[in-house]
């Protein structure tokens, strides 16, 4: 398994996904500095979470222009799995390569704390092997928005990879913690290639962490 | 020249924080305030001759950096 992980300025959570990944697969990933232009040889590219440019001018859209995008786009347009983990999933969606937008969260607030989220979609190489989870969000724009069209098109093309629900499972306007449109918490490409999601698999991807629900997403992925 | 950007959120996207603001005016006895959305106002200098040119070329950021066309409008201002 050659997984990259790219590194922006403001990058925080590369290296936690870096050892959930290798503990899960045994093998190390490669760090790639977003300066860098080639992913040769890679199997899976994540865009980790973090502040990339300090949430410039929009979340994740100086992180957006970076040299190494251009390979993360032509990358997952010929079918490597990439996954955006929050301001990964921000950057993800300034690339146009996953629909819709994050706005600020209805609350206003920065929200930390545990969530549970059920799997929509169940085939995806990310969901075939996850079902409702319990992991941590921690964003300020994490408020998926779409228009009616695009949200009519992900829906009917199973594109929804995750929603906000509660220990039940059930999706419920009380589960949703920041105003998302459908309690949307992670979405697919069409290609279903792709993966953006505001929850942090790598923050519960062990016991020790006091849940390792998150580490069904990289075991699918890796099944 | 100077160009001035006005960058908004689209009509139909909620404006959570022009919400808080339009409550805060009502609160300070502002009371016909109905509604406030907030939005984003740039200035980008640029070394043009070409009012046209510089226009394109404005148009061209707003749309590629300046603005997310998903949910913010944009217009563009030159002095």
């Amino acid at each position: 398994m050659k997984s990259k992980v790219i590194v922006f300025p403001g990058s925080n959570c590369d290296r936690d996904v870096a050892v959930a990944i290798k503990k899960i697969s045994g093998s190390e990933p490669q760090m790639v500095w977003h300066k860098e232009t080639s992913l040769s040889n890679s199997d899976l590219i994540i865009v980790p979470g973090g502040f990339s440019y300090g949430d410039y001018l929009r979340c994740g859209a100086i992180a957006s222009t970076s040299p190494i995008i251009n390979e993360v786009v032509k990358k997952a347009n010929e079918g490597v799995p990439v996954i955006g983990i929050c301001n990964g999933f921000q950057i993800l969606i300034e690339t146009s390569l996953l629909d819709g937008a994050l706005i600020r969260n209805n609350s206003l607030s920065f929200i930390c704390r545990d969530v549970y989220i059920k799997s929509e979609n169940q085939t995806s190489i990310f969901t075939k092997k996850t079902n409702i989870a319990k992991m941590p969000i921690a964003h300020n724009e994490g408020n998926y928005f779409a228009s009616d069209e695009t949200l009519k098109k992900i829906v009917g093309n199973d594109q929804v990879a995750f929603k906000y629900c509660n220990q039940e499972g059930e999706i419920t306007f009380q589960s949703n913690p920041n105003g998302s449109l459908e309690n949307i918490a992670g979405i697919l490409n069409d290609r279903k290639n792709v993966l953006g999601l505001m929850p942090h698999p790598e923050r519960a991807a062990e016991s020790a962490l006091g849940c390792d629900d998150g580490k069904y997403i990289f075991e699918s992925i890796l099944s | 020249m100077l160009a001035k950007i006005h960058i908004t959120l689209k009509k139909d996207v909620l404006d959570p924080q022009g919400k808080v603001v339009a409550n805060s005016l009502n609160t300070l006895g502002f009371e016909t305030v109905q509604d406030v959305r907030q939005g984003k106002y740039i200035e980008v200098t640029i070394d043009e001759e070409d009012t046209d040119i510089a226009k394109q070329k404005l148009n061209q950021m707003c749309e590629k950096l300046l603005a997310n066309l998903v949910i913010e409008d944009y217009s563009v201002e030159i002095e």
